[in-house]
C-alpha cells in the first residue's frame, strides 16, 4: 500500500463502493467531450468529466460505512491550452479537493480526466511519475508547503532528483543545481539563496520558492490552490503578476483556485463557480462578472465590495449556512438558499430535478433550471458592470443604465431583509 | 475594477495591481519594468533548524545545567570505576554496626569516606560511582531498544494507515494493558535473574508502546502536511518521503520522549532491584545499593541509602530538565 491508495478516513480494503465507471450525476451526459465545449475549438489541454470525490464517513460500532461527504459531486469542465481557468466558491465547496484529486494526491471516486488526451486517473508507478512532470501544484500556505528542515536547493531539486533519467541528467548534482538556480531566477529570487532554509524567507518569497519547485519539472499544467490567499495584500499582486509572466515565459496553463473574486477576475480568462461540490456556472470572465446567470453567482458577485464609494450596490444576502456536503439537498443543491427559487414561488422542479449543466449561448454554462429568468434588473443592481465602476463619475444623470437606486425591485427585498 | 480586459493583452503589460483590503483590485502604481524590490537581508549566516534549536536550548538555563549534570554522570559511569575501583573483598573493620558514617561528620577536614561506608567498611562513594555504570547502561540501553521498536512500529502504523494501523495499534493497546510491574517481576525471575542485559531487554520490550503511539500520531499529521503533498506531487518515492520529510520533522518530539525514557528506566531499575527482582545482589547499581542498605536503615545509617538515592534523583531531574529544554528548543512553533 502506498500514500496514493491509502485514505486516512477509511481502511482501504472496504472502501465504500461507488463504482468507478458511471458518473452518478444525471447532469453529466456520457459523451466523449466535456460538457458544453464548442466542438470547433482545438483539443483542450485538460478535460474533466463527471469527476466525483466522496470521503466515506465511518460510524457505528464496527465503523461501518454510514455515508459520504460529497466533496466533489460530478464536475465537468475543460481548460484550454494557455488559458487561466479560475475556480471560485465558498470554503468547503470542494474546489481544493477538486485540485488535489486532479493532481492525483487523492484518488477520485469516479470520473474521467484527460491531460492532452491522455487519461490522468488510474495510473501507477512509472506512468504516474511521468505524468507528474506534466502537471504540478502550488499550495496556499507558504509556511506549511516547504519542509522546514530542508535547504531551498533540496526543496526545489527534489522533484528533479526523483524524475532524473539518462536524458535530462538531473541526477547529476551540477546539472540539478544549475536548474534550481535558473528557476530561482525565473521566480525573482537570487540564485545564491539555495543553501538557505525556508524560515529565512518572507511569505511572498516562500510562495516564489513553491512556484519554482512546481516549475522546475517544466509542467504544462499548473494547479494553483489559493496561491495568494495567505499573503499580504501588497504581495498578492506581485505573485499574481509573477504567475502571469511565467505563463507567458513557460507556456503554462493554470487552474486557479481561489475564493477572492477580484483576484480571480484579474487573472482568469474563464471562471467557474462551485457550490457544494458542483460546478454551477462557467463562462468567460467578463461574461460571468457582467452577466452572471446562476442565482448563486449573482449573490456571490453582489458581495464583492467596490472600490468606488459612489457605487451603490444591492447586496443579495444569502440566508442560512451551506448545507452539509454529507447530505446535500435534493434536486438543485442551491434551492435551500436560492433567492430566485423564493421569487418564482418555489417551483417544484428545483427540489426534484438536478439541473443540467447547459450551454445558454457562447459557451456560457449554467446549472439552473431558471437561468433565463434571472431578472436583469437584479443582476444590474447587484453586479454593477465594469464600465460603470471604473467610470470616475458615476452620476445617475449621465444616463448610465447600471447602478440604479437601491430599491431595485421587490424580489431581493426579502433576501436582504432576512439577512440583516 | 480594472479597466483591462482578460485575454492575451494582459500578459504584455506588467501592472502593479493593488488588491484593496475590501478585495477589489485597483490600479495604484504603474511599476517600472525591472525586478521588484527585494526584501532586505537580515541574517548574515545561514542557520539550519538544528542550529536554531541549539541557540534556543542554550537560553534555557535549567536545561543547560541538567545537561551538564547528565554529562558528568555519564563521565562518572565511564571513568569512575577506573579511578575508584570497587573491590567487594576489601573489607575494613567498622566502628558502627552496619557501617561508618561519612568521614566529615567526625572531622570536617578529612576526605576519607565522604559518603560513609557500608556494613563491610566499603566506601559508599565508590559504591555509588560504580553503580552509575549499570544504572546508566540500563537507562540508555532501554531507551535505544524502546525507541527503535517504537519508531518502527509507529512509522508503519502511521505511514500505511488502514488495516496495518488498526492491527498494530490494537497490539499497542494490549501491551499497555499488561500490568507492567508484574511482567517485570515474573520475567526477571524467569530469564536468568540479575543479568543486566536481560533486564535491559525486558524494559525495552515493555517501554516502546507509548513511543509507538507518539510516532504514529506524528506520522498521521505530518503526512497530510503540504510539504509532503508537494513532494508526492513531484514524484518523490514513499521511502524518501519517510526519511527526508516525515522523520526529520518528527525527530524533535521523539528525542524529547527518549530523554524522559532514560529517566524512567533508571528509576524502574532502581525499584525493581530494590524489590530484589532486578540485578544480582553482587552487581553494583544504584537500585541495588538502596536494596542492600535497607536492612540497616533501622540502626540509623542514612548515608548508605541517601547518596545512591540522591544520585538517582539528581540524574533523573537533570534528564527531565534536559528533555524540557529540548522540547522547547525543537518546537518549530516557538521562534526565539
Amino acid at each position: 500500500m502506498t500514500f496514493e491508495t491509502s485514505e486516512p478516513a477509511a481502511p482501504a480494503a472496504d472502501q465504500p463502493v461507488v463504482p468507478v465507471a458511471p458518473p452518478p450525476s444525471p447532469s453529466v451526459p456520457a459523451t466523449g467531450a466535456a460538457v458544453g465545449r464548442p466542438p470547433t475549438s482545438e483539443v483542450p489541454l485538460v478535460e474533466v468529466e463527471g469527476l466525483v470525490k466522496y470521503y466515506p464517513i465511518m460510524g457505528g460500532f464496527l465503523r461501518r460505512h454510514v455515508g459520504d461527504v460529497k466533496a466533489v459531486d460530478g464536475v465537468s469542465f475543460w481548460v484550454n491550452r494557455g488559458e487561466v481557468l479560475g475556480l471560485v466558491g465558498e470554503s468547503g465547496c470542494g474546489k481544493s479537493t477538486l485540485g488535489k484529486t486532479l493532481i492525483q494526491l487523492t484518488p477520485p471516486t469516479a470520473g474521467l480526466a484527460k491531460l492532452d488526451g491522455e487519461p490522468i486517473f488510474g495510473k501507477k508507478g512509472k506512468d504516474l511519475k511521468k505524468l507528474r512532470r506534466r502537471m504540478q501544484i502550488i499550495f496556499q500556505d507558504p509556511v506549511g508547503s516547504l519542509n522546514p528542515r530542508m535547504p531551498i536547493s533540496d526543496i526545489i531539486g527534489e522533484g528533479l532528483l526523483a524524475q532524473a533519467d539518462a536524458e535530462n541528467r538531473w541526477g547529476d548534482r551540477k546539472v540539478r543545481d544549475k536548474r534550481v538556480g535558473d528557476y530561482l531566477d525565473a521566480v525573482g529570487l537570487r540564485r545564491d539563496y539555495t543553501r538557505r532554509y525556508p524560515h529565512e524567507f518572507s511569505g511572498g518569497q516562500r510562495q516564489r520558492i513553491g512556484i519554482a519547485r512546481a516549475l522546475a519539472l517544466s509542467p504544462d499544467f499548473l494547479i494553483c490552490d489559493e496561491p495568494v490567499s495567505a499573503l499580504d495584500v501588497s504581495i498578492q499582486s506581485q505573485i499574481l503578476n509573477l504567475l502571469l509572466d511565467l505563463r507567458r515565459e513557460f507556456d503554462l496553463t493554470y487552474l486557479f483556485i481561489a475564493h477572492n473574486l477580484s483576484v480571480v477576475q484579474y487573472i482568469s480568462d474563464r471562471v467557474g463557480v462551485m457550490y457544494l461540490g458542483k460546478l454551477v456556472e462557467l463562462a468567460e470572465v467578463e461574461e460571468l462578472y457582467r452577466r452572471p446567470r446562476h442565482p448563486y453567482s449573482v449573490a456571490l458577485l453582489s458581495a464583492v465590495p467596490d472600490a468606488n464609494p459612489r457605487v451603490r450596490k444591492k447586496r443579495l444576502v444569502l440566508t442560512g449556512d451551506v448545507p452539509s456536503p454529507a447530505a446535500p439537498p435534493s434536486g438543485c443543491h442551491f434551492h435551500t438558499r436560492c433567492w430566485l427559487y423564493e421569487q418564482l414561488g418555489q417551483p417544484e422542479v428545483c427540489t426534484t430535478a438536478d439541473p443540467e449543466f447547459r450551454d445558454i449561448g457562447d459557451g456560457h454554462l449554467v446549472a439552473c433550471h431558471w437561468a433565463e429568468k434571472v431578472p436583469t434588473a437584479v443582476v444590474a443592481s447587484a453586479v454593477p458592470t465594469a464600465e460603470v465602476t471604473t467610470d470616475t463619475v458615476a452620476m445617475p444623470a449621465a444616463g448610465i443604465p447600471a447602478a440604479p437606486p437601491i430599491d431595485a425591485g421587490p424580489p431581493t427585498e426579502e433576501a436582504t431583509a432576512s439577512g440583516t | 475594477m480594472t479597466d483591462q480586459g482578460p485575454g492575451a493583452d494582459k500578459n504584455s503589460n506588467r501592472q502593479e495591481v493593488f488588491i484593496s483590503p475590501t478585495g477589489a483590485p485597483m490600479n495604484v502604481v504603474q511599476m517600472a519594468e525591472g525586478p521588484q524590490p527585494q526584501d532586505f537581508e537580515v541574517s548574515l549566516e545561514s542557520l539550519n533548524q538544528w542550529q536554531i534549536a541549539w541557540r534556543r536550548f542554550k537560553r534555557h538555563r535549567l536545561a543547560v545545567v541538567g545537561t551538564g549534570i547528565f554529562g558528568v554522570m555519564i563521565l562518572l559511569a565511564i571513568f569512575g570505576p577506573i579511578i575508584w575501583p570497587y573491590d567487594r573483598l576489601a573489607l575494613k573493620p567498622v566502628t558502627h554496626s552496619g557501617g561508618n558514617p561519612p568521614g566529615w561528620m567526625q572531622n570536617p577536614r578529612t576526605l576519607a569516606d565522604p559518603f560513609g561506608t557500608d556494613n563491610g567498611g566499603r566506601s559508599v562513594f565508590i559504591l555509588t560511582v560504580n553503580g552509575a555504570r549499570l544504572s546508566m547502561l540500563i537507562g540508555i540501553g532501554t531507551t535505544v531498544i524502546a525507541v527503535t521498536i517504537g519508531v518502527v512500529v509507529g512509522s508503519f502504523a502511521g505511514f500505511f494507515g488502514g488495516r496495518i494501523d488498526g492491527l498494530l495499534m490494537r497490539f499497542v493497546d494490549f501491551m499497555l494493558t499488561i500490568p507492567f510491574l508484574f511482567v517485570i517481576l515474573v520475567m526477571a525471575r524467569f530469564f536468568g535473574a540479575g543479568d543486566p542485559i536481560v533486564l535491559t531487554l525486558i524494559f525495552g520490550l515493555l517501554f516502546w508502546p507509548g513511543l509507538a503511539r507518539l510516532v504514529r500520531a506524528l506520522f498521521l499529521s505530518l503526512r497530510e502536511q503540504d510539504f509532503v503533498q508537494a513532494a508526492r506531487a513531484v514524484g518523490v518515492s514513499d521511502t524518501r518521503i519517510t526519511f527526508r520529510h516525515i522523520l526529520p520533522n518528527a525527530l524533535g518530539p521523539i528525542i524529547v520522549s527518549a530523554t524522559l525514557l532514560v529517566a524512567s528506566a533508571i528509576v524502574t531499575e532502581a525499584f525493581v532491584s530494590f524489590l530484589n527482582f532486578g540485578l544480582k545482589a553482587t552487581d553494583l547499581s544504584w537500585g541495588n545499593a538502596l536494596a542492600s542498605s535497607q536492612q540497616y536503615q533501622i540502626v540509623g545509617n542514612w548515608w548508605w541509602a541517601f547518596f545512591p538515592g540522591m544520585a538517582i534523583a539528581l540524574t533523573v531531574t537533570a534528564i527531565n530538565f534536559m528533555g524540557d529544554g529540548l522540547r522547547d528548543a525543537l518546537d518549530p512553533r516557538s521562534r526565539e
